[in-house]
Protein backbone atom coordinates (compact mmCIF):
# COMPACT_ATOMS: atom_id res chain seq x y z
CA UNK A 1 0.00 0.00 0.00
CA UNK A 2 2.83 2.17 0.90
CA UNK A 3 4.09 2.14 -2.36
CA UNK A 4 1.23 2.73 -4.24
CA UNK A 5 1.32 6.21 -6.01
CA UNK A 6 -1.00 9.01 -5.38
CA UNK A 7 -3.51 8.71 -8.17
CA UNK A 8 -3.75 11.88 -10.61
CA UNK A 9 -7.00 14.04 -10.29
CA UNK A 10 -8.92 12.77 -13.37
CA UNK A 11 -11.82 14.55 -14.66
CA UNK A 12 -13.11 12.21 -17.47
CA UNK A 13 -12.36 8.18 -18.15
CA UNK A 14 -10.05 7.71 -20.29
CA UNK A 15 -11.42 4.32 -21.24
CA UNK A 16 -13.15 4.52 -25.41
CA UNK A 17 -13.49 0.98 -25.87
CA UNK A 18 -17.08 0.62 -23.92
CA UNK A 19 -17.83 3.90 -24.43
CA UNK A 20 -21.17 4.15 -22.49
CA UNK A 21 -23.60 7.63 -22.80
CA UNK A 22 -22.06 8.67 -19.39
CA UNK A 23 -18.40 8.08 -20.57
CA UNK A 24 -19.08 9.44 -24.12
CA UNK A 25 -20.94 12.92 -22.51
CA UNK A 26 -17.97 13.35 -20.40
CA UNK A 27 -15.22 13.11 -22.84
CA UNK A 28 -16.92 14.86 -25.74
CA UNK A 29 -18.46 17.61 -22.72
CA UNK A 30 -14.29 18.01 -21.76
CA UNK A 31 -13.48 18.19 -25.61
CA UNK A 32 -15.57 20.88 -26.13
CA UNK A 33 -14.27 23.10 -23.52
CA UNK A 34 -10.33 22.33 -24.49
CA UNK A 35 -11.78 23.34 -28.12
CA UNK A 36 -13.20 26.63 -26.32
CA UNK A 37 -10.13 27.46 -24.58
CA UNK A 38 -7.71 26.75 -27.94
CA UNK A 39 -9.84 29.35 -29.75
CA UNK A 40 -9.84 31.58 -27.08
CA UNK A 41 -6.29 31.72 -27.17
CA UNK A 42 -5.71 31.61 -30.58
CA UNK A 43 -7.51 35.02 -30.72
CA UNK A 44 -5.86 36.36 -28.21
CA UNK A 45 -2.86 35.73 -29.94
CA UNK A 46 -1.08 34.36 -27.03
CA UNK A 47 2.84 33.34 -27.08
CA UNK A 48 2.96 29.42 -28.19
CA UNK A 49 5.30 28.92 -25.32
CA UNK A 50 4.52 26.37 -23.03
CA UNK A 51 3.22 26.59 -19.41
CA UNK A 52 5.01 26.31 -16.55
CA UNK A 53 4.54 22.94 -14.92
CA UNK A 54 1.98 22.99 -12.07
CA UNK A 55 2.98 21.92 -9.10
CA UNK A 56 -0.11 19.95 -7.82
CA UNK A 57 1.23 19.80 -4.25
CA UNK A 58 0.82 23.61 -3.51
CA UNK A 59 -2.87 24.39 -1.97
CA UNK A 60 -3.61 20.66 -2.03
CA UNK A 61 -3.79 17.94 1.04
CA UNK A 62 -3.34 14.21 0.88
CA UNK A 63 -6.27 12.45 1.64
CA UNK A 64 -6.79 8.17 1.60
CA UNK A 65 -10.59 7.06 0.70
CA UNK A 66 -11.86 3.69 0.58
CA UNK A 67 -14.45 3.97 -1.98
CA UNK A 68 -16.11 1.07 -2.99
CA UNK A 69 -13.66 -1.31 -1.34
CA UNK A 70 -10.67 0.41 -3.44
CA UNK A 71 -7.95 2.64 -2.01
CA UNK A 72 -7.52 5.81 -3.49
CA UNK A 73 -4.42 7.99 -2.54
CA UNK A 74 -5.54 11.54 -3.13
CA UNK A 75 -4.33 15.36 -3.10
CA UNK A 76 -7.08 17.86 -2.98
CA UNK A 77 -8.11 20.86 -2.56
CA UNK A 78 -9.19 21.05 1.05
CA UNK A 79 -12.48 22.99 -0.01
CA UNK A 80 -13.50 19.87 -2.01
CA UNK A 81 -16.64 18.09 -0.93
CA UNK A 82 -16.72 14.68 -0.69
CA UNK A 83 -19.45 14.87 -3.61
CA UNK A 84 -17.23 16.78 -6.00
CA UNK A 85 -14.31 14.50 -4.71
CA UNK A 86 -15.90 11.46 -5.97
CA UNK A 87 -17.93 12.99 -9.42
CA UNK A 88 -14.70 15.23 -10.12
CA UNK A 89 -11.53 13.45 -8.83
CA UNK A 90 -12.45 9.75 -9.10
CA UNK A 91 -15.11 10.07 -11.97
CA UNK A 92 -17.54 8.29 -10.07
CA UNK A 93 -20.12 10.06 -11.45
CA UNK A 94 -23.41 8.08 -10.36
CA UNK A 95 -23.60 10.33 -7.31
CA UNK A 96 -25.40 13.46 -8.28
CA UNK A 97 -24.99 17.19 -6.99
CA UNK A 98 -28.61 18.50 -6.24
CA UNK A 99 -28.94 21.26 -4.26
CA UNK A 100 -25.39 21.21 -2.77
CA UNK A 101 -27.16 22.08 0.77
CA UNK A 102 -27.72 19.26 2.21
CA UNK A 103 -31.59 20.00 1.59
CA UNK A 104 -32.33 17.12 -1.76
CA UNK A 105 -30.72 13.87 -0.77
CA UNK A 106 -29.54 13.38 -4.95
CA UNK A 107 -25.94 13.03 -2.87
CA UNK A 108 -26.93 10.77 -0.42
CA UNK A 109 -23.67 7.79 0.06
CA UNK A 110 -22.58 5.71 2.95
CA UNK A 111 -19.56 6.32 5.09
CA UNK A 112 -18.50 3.36 7.44
CA UNK A 113 -22.31 2.08 6.47
CA UNK A 114 -24.10 5.20 7.50
CA UNK A 115 -25.96 7.35 5.15
CA UNK A 116 -24.79 11.27 4.56
CA UNK A 117 -25.19 13.87 2.19
CA UNK A 118 -21.91 13.54 0.35
CA UNK A 119 -22.29 17.77 -0.46
CA UNK A 120 -22.11 18.85 3.61
CA UNK A 121 -18.58 16.32 4.56
CA UNK A 122 -15.05 18.06 3.36
CA UNK A 123 -13.74 14.91 1.79
CA UNK A 124 -10.49 15.13 4.13
CA UNK A 125 -12.46 14.82 6.98
CA UNK A 126 -13.14 11.19 5.64
CA UNK A 127 -9.40 10.37 5.78
CA UNK A 128 -9.27 6.50 5.90
CA UNK A 129 -13.36 5.72 5.69
CA UNK A 130 -15.05 3.27 3.93
CA UNK A 131 -17.15 4.90 1.60
CA UNK A 132 -20.50 3.14 -1.07
CA UNK A 133 -21.41 5.24 -3.82
CA UNK A 134 -23.98 3.65 -6.09
CA UNK A 135 -21.06 2.11 -8.13
CA UNK A 136 -20.37 0.11 -5.54
CA UNK A 137 -23.81 -1.20 -4.73
CA UNK A 138 -24.81 -3.80 -7.28
CA UNK A 139 -23.63 -4.26 -11.58
CA UNK A 140 -25.45 -4.11 -14.64
CA UNK A 141 -25.45 -8.40 -14.52
CA UNK A 142 -26.04 -8.43 -10.41
CA UNK A 143 -27.84 -5.76 -9.53
CA UNK A 144 -28.64 -4.89 -5.91
CA UNK A 145 -32.43 -6.09 -4.66
CA UNK A 146 -32.87 -2.72 -4.09
CA UNK A 147 -31.63 -1.88 -7.61
CA UNK A 148 -33.86 -4.62 -8.57
CA UNK A 149 -37.01 -3.44 -6.62
CA UNK A 150 -36.55 0.34 -8.04
CA UNK A 151 -36.72 -1.39 -11.99
CA UNK A 152 -39.99 -3.48 -11.19
CA UNK A 153 -41.65 -1.02 -9.01
CA UNK A 154 -40.60 2.16 -11.50
CA UNK A 155 -39.19 3.75 -8.68
CA UNK A 156 -38.11 6.91 -10.83
CA UNK A 157 -39.09 8.93 -13.70
CA UNK A 158 -36.35 11.06 -14.44
CA UNK A 159 -34.12 8.74 -13.06
CA UNK A 160 -31.74 11.93 -11.17
CA UNK A 161 -32.20 11.18 -7.50
CA UNK A 162 -32.63 8.01 -8.20
CA UNK A 163 -28.87 6.82 -6.97
CA UNK A 164 -29.72 8.93 -3.76
CA UNK A 165 -32.77 6.98 -3.35
CA UNK A 166 -31.10 3.51 -3.37
CA UNK A 167 -28.55 4.35 -1.48
CA UNK A 168 -30.79 6.46 1.33
CA UNK A 169 -32.92 2.80 0.94
CA UNK A 170 -29.66 0.34 1.38
CA UNK A 171 -29.04 2.25 4.18
CA UNK A 172 -32.74 2.38 6.14
CA UNK A 173 -32.70 -1.24 5.51
CA UNK A 174 -30.58 -1.72 8.82
CA UNK A 175 -31.74 1.81 10.60
CA UNK A 176 -34.57 1.25 13.37
CA UNK A 177 -37.86 1.84 11.19
CA UNK A 178 -41.47 0.59 11.66
CA UNK A 179 -43.19 -1.74 9.49
CA UNK A 180 -45.99 0.37 7.66
CA UNK A 181 -45.49 3.05 4.79
CA UNK A 182 -45.49 5.95 6.68
CA UNK A 183 -41.85 5.47 9.04
CA UNK A 184 -40.83 4.58 5.90
CA UNK A 185 -42.21 7.91 4.04
CA UNK A 186 -40.52 9.49 7.39
CA UNK A 187 -37.10 8.06 6.65
CA UNK A 188 -37.03 8.28 3.25
CA UNK A 189 -37.92 12.62 3.54
CA UNK A 190 -34.12 13.55 3.15
CA UNK A 191 -34.50 12.37 -0.87
CA UNK A 192 -36.60 14.60 -2.50
CA UNK A 193 -38.12 13.11 -6.01
CA UNK A 194 -39.30 16.47 -8.24
CA UNK A 195 -40.71 14.36 -10.63
CA UNK A 196 -42.87 13.08 -7.62
CA UNK A 197 -42.33 9.01 -8.25
CA UNK A 198 -42.84 8.37 -3.76
CA UNK A 199 -45.44 5.72 -4.03
CA UNK A 200 -43.61 3.48 -6.06
CA UNK A 201 -40.57 4.01 -4.12
CA UNK A 202 -41.63 3.53 -0.61
CA UNK A 203 -43.43 0.32 -2.62
CA UNK A 204 -39.99 -0.57 -3.99
CA UNK A 205 -38.70 -0.36 0.00
CA UNK A 206 -41.18 -2.04 1.42
CA UNK A 207 -40.93 -5.18 -1.64
CA UNK A 208 -37.23 -5.41 -0.01
CA UNK A 209 -38.13 -5.38 3.56
CA UNK A 210 -41.14 -7.84 3.08
CA UNK A 211 -38.37 -10.30 0.94
CA UNK A 212 -35.36 -9.54 2.66
CA UNK B 1 -15.71 28.74 -0.79
CA UNK B 2 -12.79 30.96 0.67
CA UNK B 3 -9.35 29.01 1.37
CA UNK B 4 -8.72 27.60 4.64
CA UNK B 5 -5.73 25.30 6.21
CA UNK B 6 -6.96 22.31 7.51
CA UNK B 7 -6.28 21.07 10.75
CA UNK B 8 -6.10 17.86 13.02
CA UNK B 9 -5.11 18.28 16.53
CA UNK B 10 -3.69 15.53 18.29
CA UNK B 11 -5.94 15.90 21.35
CA UNK B 12 -8.48 18.40 22.75
CA UNK B 13 -6.09 20.76 24.21
CA UNK B 14 -4.05 21.11 20.97
CA UNK B 15 -7.56 21.69 19.57
CA UNK B 16 -8.41 24.58 22.23
CA UNK B 17 -4.62 26.27 21.92
CA UNK B 18 -4.86 26.30 18.35
CA UNK B 19 -8.39 27.53 18.30
CA UNK B 20 -7.94 30.48 20.67
CA UNK B 21 -5.99 32.74 18.73
CA UNK B 22 -9.38 33.27 16.86
CA UNK B 23 -9.96 37.08 17.12
CA UNK B 24 -13.96 35.87 17.77
CA UNK B 25 -15.82 32.47 18.21
CA UNK B 26 -18.99 34.08 17.15
CA UNK B 27 -20.37 35.28 13.49
CA UNK B 28 -17.21 35.94 11.39
CA UNK B 29 -14.70 33.59 13.73
CA UNK B 30 -10.88 33.16 11.67
CA UNK B 31 -11.04 30.04 13.18
CA UNK B 32 -13.96 26.95 13.08
CA UNK B 33 -14.17 23.88 14.62
CA UNK B 34 -15.99 21.36 12.47
CA UNK B 35 -17.75 17.95 13.44
CA UNK B 36 -20.85 17.63 11.28
CA UNK B 37 -20.28 20.24 9.05
CA UNK B 38 -23.68 20.38 8.40
CA UNK B 39 -24.33 24.09 9.32
CA UNK B 40 -20.57 25.13 8.94
CA UNK B 41 -19.89 23.79 5.57
CA UNK B 42 -22.87 25.04 3.88
CA UNK B 43 -22.72 28.52 5.43
CA UNK B 44 -18.92 28.26 4.16
CA UNK B 45 -20.50 27.23 0.62
CA UNK B 46 -22.53 31.03 0.94
CA UNK B 47 -19.55 32.71 1.95
CA UNK B 48 -21.81 33.45 5.36
CA UNK B 49 -18.81 31.94 7.15
CA UNK B 50 -14.94 32.60 6.36
CA UNK B 51 -12.59 30.89 8.34
CA UNK B 52 -9.05 30.77 7.73
CA UNK B 53 -8.62 27.66 9.88
CA UNK B 54 -10.75 25.06 10.13
CA UNK B 55 -10.03 22.44 13.07
CA UNK B 56 -11.84 18.82 12.68
CA UNK B 57 -12.31 17.41 16.05
CA UNK B 58 -14.07 14.10 14.45
CA UNK B 59 -11.02 12.20 15.82
CA UNK B 60 -11.16 13.72 19.35
CA UNK B 61 -12.44 11.23 22.04
CA UNK B 62 -15.80 13.34 22.06
CA UNK B 63 -18.32 10.50 21.14
CA UNK B 64 -19.53 8.36 23.75
CA UNK B 65 -22.57 8.28 25.97
CA UNK B 66 -22.50 7.45 29.72
CA UNK B 67 -24.32 7.17 32.59
CA UNK B 68 -22.66 9.82 35.07
CA UNK B 69 -22.49 8.67 39.06
CA UNK B 70 -25.44 11.17 39.91
CA UNK B 71 -27.61 8.94 37.82
CA UNK B 72 -27.59 11.73 34.77
CA UNK B 73 -26.12 11.51 31.42
CA UNK B 74 -23.49 12.73 29.74
CA UNK B 75 -23.28 12.70 25.95
CA UNK B 76 -19.87 13.82 24.14
CA UNK B 77 -19.82 16.80 22.07
CA UNK B 78 -19.55 14.81 18.87
CA UNK B 79 -22.15 11.79 19.32
CA UNK B 80 -24.75 11.93 16.11
CA UNK B 81 -27.65 13.11 16.41
CA UNK B 82 -29.13 9.64 15.64
CA UNK B 83 -27.16 7.94 18.12
CA UNK B 84 -28.33 10.06 20.85
CA UNK B 85 -31.63 9.49 19.66
CA UNK B 86 -31.25 5.61 19.46
CA UNK B 87 -29.96 5.29 22.56
CA UNK B 88 -31.75 2.93 25.30
CA UNK B 89 -31.56 5.29 28.02
CA UNK B 90 -32.21 8.32 26.27
CA UNK B 91 -35.13 6.59 24.99
CA UNK B 92 -36.46 5.57 28.33
CA UNK B 93 -35.26 8.41 30.37
CA UNK B 94 -35.35 11.21 28.12
CA UNK B 95 -38.02 10.41 25.95
CA UNK B 96 -38.79 14.53 24.80
CA UNK B 97 -35.07 14.21 24.00
CA UNK B 98 -35.31 11.55 21.38
CA UNK B 99 -39.02 12.55 19.59
CA UNK B 100 -37.29 16.11 19.07
CA UNK B 101 -34.10 15.01 17.29
CA UNK B 102 -35.78 12.65 15.11
CA UNK B 103 -38.33 15.47 14.48
CA UNK B 104 -35.41 17.34 12.85
CA UNK B 105 -33.56 16.87 9.49
CA UNK B 106 -33.26 13.60 8.04
CA UNK B 107 -31.83 10.63 8.46
CA UNK B 108 -28.93 11.33 6.55
CA UNK B 109 -27.88 14.60 8.39
CA UNK B 110 -28.78 13.13 11.61
CA UNK B 111 -26.20 10.60 11.21
CA UNK B 112 -23.72 13.52 10.36
CA UNK B 113 -24.66 16.04 12.56
CA UNK B 114 -23.37 16.28 16.53
CA UNK B 115 -25.00 17.39 20.33
CA UNK B 116 -22.39 20.45 20.50
CA UNK B 117 -22.89 20.99 16.46
CA UNK B 118 -26.46 21.05 17.38
CA UNK B 119 -26.61 23.74 19.74
CA UNK B 120 -24.72 25.84 17.93
CA UNK B 121 -27.06 25.66 14.80
CA UNK B 122 -27.01 28.79 13.21
CA UNK B 123 -30.36 30.38 12.29
CA UNK B 124 -32.54 29.64 8.69
CA UNK B 125 -32.88 33.32 8.24
CA UNK B 126 -32.70 33.85 4.62
CA UNK B 127 -31.42 37.54 5.19
CA UNK B 128 -28.93 36.03 7.04
CA UNK B 129 -28.12 33.43 4.70
CA UNK B 130 -27.86 35.63 1.71
CA UNK B 131 -24.56 37.82 1.76
CA UNK B 132 -25.76 39.98 -1.26
CA UNK B 133 -28.46 41.30 1.64
CA UNK B 134 -27.73 43.61 5.00
CA UNK B 135 -27.50 41.46 7.80
CA UNK B 136 -27.20 42.85 11.95
CA UNK B 137 -26.15 39.19 12.65
CA UNK B 138 -23.90 38.79 9.43
CA UNK B 139 -23.06 42.42 8.96
CA UNK B 140 -23.10 44.35 12.86
CA UNK B 141 -24.31 47.68 11.92
CA UNK B 142 -25.89 47.43 8.34
CA UNK B 143 -29.52 46.37 9.58
CA UNK B 144 -32.37 44.04 9.93
CA UNK B 145 -34.47 43.59 6.41
CA UNK B 146 -36.54 41.18 7.65
CA UNK B 147 -38.19 43.48 9.47
CA UNK B 148 -40.12 45.02 6.52
CA UNK B 149 -39.50 41.89 4.61
CA UNK B 150 -39.87 38.13 4.17
CA UNK B 151 -40.51 37.46 8.13
CA UNK B 152 -43.25 34.93 8.16
CA UNK B 153 -40.70 32.03 9.86
CA UNK B 154 -39.10 34.24 11.93
CA UNK B 155 -39.19 34.73 15.74
CA UNK B 156 -41.87 36.90 18.36
CA UNK B 157 -40.35 35.70 21.47
CA UNK B 158 -36.77 37.39 22.15
CA UNK B 159 -36.45 39.67 19.31
CA UNK B 160 -34.89 43.31 19.36
CA UNK B 161 -35.13 46.01 16.83
CA UNK B 162 -31.66 44.46 15.39
CA UNK B 163 -32.75 41.05 14.89
CA UNK B 164 -35.45 38.49 14.93
CA UNK B 165 -34.08 35.63 13.20
CA UNK B 166 -35.67 32.03 14.86
CA UNK B 167 -33.14 29.95 16.49
CA UNK B 168 -33.79 26.38 14.31
CA UNK B 169 -33.01 23.79 16.67
CA UNK B 170 -35.25 20.85 17.90
CA UNK B 171 -32.55 19.10 20.30
CA UNK B 172 -32.16 22.28 21.92
CA UNK B 173 -35.52 22.73 22.57
CA UNK B 174 -35.90 19.82 24.67
CA UNK B 175 -32.31 20.29 26.27
CA UNK B 176 -33.83 23.75 27.53
CA UNK B 177 -36.91 21.71 29.22
CA UNK B 178 -34.03 18.81 30.47
CA UNK B 179 -31.92 21.86 31.92
CA UNK B 180 -29.16 20.53 30.34
CA UNK B 181 -25.71 21.52 31.56
CA UNK B 182 -23.52 22.23 28.94
CA UNK B 183 -19.51 21.50 29.39
CA UNK B 184 -16.71 23.84 27.47
CA UNK B 185 -12.68 23.31 27.57
CA UNK B 186 -11.51 26.92 27.10
CA UNK B 187 -7.87 28.57 27.38
CA UNK B 188 -8.33 29.06 31.05
CA UNK B 189 -9.38 25.77 31.98
CA UNK B 190 -13.03 24.18 31.92
CA UNK B 191 -16.35 25.09 32.78
CA UNK B 192 -20.07 24.45 33.25
CA UNK B 193 -22.90 26.60 31.55
CA UNK B 194 -26.71 25.88 32.38
CA UNK B 195 -28.81 25.93 29.09
CA UNK B 196 -30.67 28.42 29.60
CA UNK B 197 -27.57 30.68 30.10
CA UNK B 198 -25.60 29.39 27.03
CA UNK B 199 -27.07 31.27 24.45
CA UNK B 200 -27.93 35.13 23.95
CA UNK B 201 -30.71 37.18 23.08
CA UNK B 202 -30.08 39.78 19.85
CA UNK B 203 -30.40 42.74 21.57
CA UNK B 204 -27.90 45.01 20.06
CA UNK B 205 -25.11 42.50 19.65
CA UNK B 206 -26.95 39.91 17.54
CA UNK B 207 -23.35 38.29 16.43
CA UNK B 208 -22.66 37.29 19.54
CA UNK B 209 -25.36 34.01 19.52
CA UNK B 210 -23.61 32.40 22.69
CA UNK B 211 -21.06 32.99 25.14
CA UNK B 212 -18.51 31.14 23.76
CA UNK B 213 -14.77 33.08 23.26
CA UNK B 214 -11.87 32.30 21.61
CA UNK B 215 -10.96 28.45 22.33
CA UNK B 216 -13.83 27.23 24.06
CA UNK B 217 -14.45 23.90 22.96
CA UNK B 218 -18.07 22.29 24.19
CA UNK B 219 -16.62 18.46 25.06
CA UNK B 220 -19.89 17.65 26.71
CA UNK B 221 -23.20 17.87 27.51
CA UNK B 222 -24.61 16.33 30.80
CA UNK B 223 -28.46 15.83 31.44
CA UNK B 224 -29.67 15.85 35.02
CA UNK B 225 -30.93 12.75 36.70
CA UNK B 226 -34.37 12.20 35.64
CA UNK B 227 -37.11 13.02 37.55
CA UNK B 228 -39.28 9.69 38.27
CA UNK B 229 -42.53 9.58 36.47
CA UNK B 230 -42.10 12.80 34.49
CA UNK B 231 -44.35 12.55 31.87
CA UNK B 232 -42.96 13.88 28.56
CA UNK B 233 -43.42 14.78 25.25
CA UNK B 234 -42.48 16.88 22.10
CA UNK B 235 -44.92 18.34 19.20
CA UNK B 236 -43.65 19.93 16.19
CA UNK B 237 -45.93 21.73 13.68
CA UNK B 238 -44.17 23.02 10.21
CA UNK B 239 -45.38 23.70 7.00
CA UNK B 240 -44.31 19.86 5.73
CA UNK B 241 -44.80 16.41 7.54
CA UNK B 242 -41.48 15.55 7.45
CA UNK B 243 -37.65 17.29 6.77
CA UNK B 244 -38.88 21.11 7.77
CA UNK B 245 -38.30 23.67 10.24
CA UNK B 246 -40.72 24.27 13.57
CA UNK B 247 -43.09 27.31 12.54
CA UNK B 248 -44.04 26.42 16.32
CA UNK B 249 -42.56 23.51 19.00
CA UNK B 250 -43.47 22.47 22.30
CA UNK B 251 -41.30 20.23 24.50
CA UNK B 252 -43.04 19.59 28.04
CA UNK B 253 -41.59 17.75 31.02
CA UNK B 254 -44.50 17.31 33.63
CA UNK B 255 -44.91 15.55 36.89
CA UNK B 256 -48.69 15.18 38.10
CA UNK B 257 -49.53 13.57 41.13
CA UNK B 258 -53.15 13.30 42.67
CA UNK B 259 -54.32 14.97 39.12
CA UNK B 260 -52.48 18.25 40.06
CA UNK B 261 -49.18 19.47 38.32
CA UNK B 262 -46.37 18.95 41.12
CA UNK B 263 -43.42 19.88 38.59
CA UNK B 264 -43.18 21.44 34.98
CA UNK B 265 -40.26 22.24 32.66
CA UNK B 266 -41.37 23.88 29.21
CA UNK B 267 -39.44 25.00 26.37
CA UNK B 268 -40.26 26.52 22.90
CA UNK B 269 -39.20 26.23 19.70
CA UNK B 270 -39.58 28.02 16.46
CA UNK B 271 -40.76 31.13 17.54
CA UNK B 272 -37.64 32.34 19.64
CA UNK B 273 -34.37 33.97 18.98
CA UNK B 274 -33.33 31.55 21.17
CA UNK B 275 -34.56 27.89 22.11
CA UNK B 276 -37.16 29.32 24.72
CA UNK B 277 -37.72 28.07 28.19
CA UNK B 278 -41.11 29.29 29.31
CA UNK B 279 -40.89 29.63 33.21
CA UNK B 280 -43.86 31.56 32.79
CA UNK B 281 -45.98 28.74 31.87
CA UNK B 282 -44.54 26.46 34.26
CA UNK B 283 -45.61 28.70 36.84
CA UNK B 284 -48.84 28.61 35.36
CA UNK B 285 -48.84 24.89 35.60
CA UNK B 286 -47.84 24.08 38.79
CA UNK B 287 -50.30 23.27 41.88
CA UNK B 288 -53.13 23.59 39.40
CA UNK B 289 -55.17 20.70 37.52
CA UNK B 290 -53.94 18.96 34.73
CA UNK B 291 -56.98 19.83 32.42
CA UNK B 292 -57.12 21.38 28.66
CA UNK B 293 -58.55 25.16 30.53
CA UNK B 294 -55.02 25.00 32.73
CA UNK B 295 -52.96 23.72 29.77
CA UNK B 296 -54.82 26.96 27.77
CA UNK B 297 -53.77 29.13 30.55
CA UNK B 298 -50.25 28.11 31.06
CA UNK B 299 -49.94 28.95 26.91
CA UNK B 300 -51.81 32.33 27.40
CA UNK B 301 -48.72 32.54 29.84
CA UNK B 302 -45.92 31.44 27.66
CA UNK B 303 -47.25 33.73 24.78
CA UNK B 304 -48.08 36.92 27.16
CA UNK B 305 -44.92 39.04 26.01
CA UNK B 306 -45.09 37.92 22.05
CA UNK B 307 -44.05 40.49 19.20
CA UNK B 308 -45.46 39.52 15.63
CA UNK B 309 -44.15 40.73 12.83
CA UNK B 310 -46.33 41.79 9.75
CA UNK B 311 -46.25 38.05 8.27
CA UNK B 312 -46.29 36.08 11.89
CA UNK B 313 -48.86 36.77 13.84
CA UNK B 314 -50.21 33.32 13.25
CA UNK B 315 -47.39 32.19 15.35
CA UNK B 316 -48.65 33.33 18.85
CA UNK B 317 -52.04 31.30 18.05
CA UNK B 318 -50.02 28.54 16.33
CA UNK B 319 -47.46 28.19 19.36
CA UNK B 320 -50.26 27.94 22.01
CA UNK B 321 -52.29 25.06 20.52
CA UNK B 322 -49.27 23.37 19.74
CA UNK B 323 -48.01 24.03 23.99
CA UNK B 324 -51.27 22.71 25.37
CA UNK B 325 -51.74 20.03 22.48
CA UNK B 326 -48.08 19.19 23.96
CA UNK B 327 -49.36 18.87 27.50
CA UNK B 328 -52.43 16.49 26.86
CA UNK B 329 -49.77 14.18 24.45
CA UNK B 330 -47.93 14.18 27.62
CA UNK B 331 -50.32 13.35 30.27
CA UNK B 332 -51.55 9.98 27.89
CA UNK B 333 -47.84 9.18 27.77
Amino acid sequence: MSEQKPEKPRKHRADVRGLSRRSFLTTAGTAGVIAALDGRDLMAQSPSADPPPVDDRVGTEPVTLRVNGKEHRLRIDPRTTLLDCLRETMALTGTKKGCDHGQCGACTVHVNGRRVNSCLSLALMHDGEEITTIEGLGTPDALHPMQAAFVEHDGYQCGYCTSGQIMSAVALLKEPCGPDDTAVKELMSGNICRCGAYPNIVAAIQHVRRTA
Amino acid sequence: MHMFEFIRPADAATAVATAAQAKTAQQGADIRYVAGGTTLIDLMKLNVETPARLIDINRLPLNTIEVTPDGGLKIGATVRNADLASHPVVQRDYAVLSQALLAGASAQLRNMATTAGNVLQRTRCMYFRDTAMPCNKREPGTGCPAITGNNRRLAILGTSEYCIATHPSDMCVAMAALEATIHVQGPRGSRAVPFGKFHLLPGNTPQRETVLEPGDLITHITLPKPVGRSKQAYLKLRDRASYEFALASAAVVITIAGGNVTRARIALGGVGTKPWRSHEAEAALVGRLANPANFRKAAEAALRDAKPQSENAFKIELAKRCLAHALQMAIRA
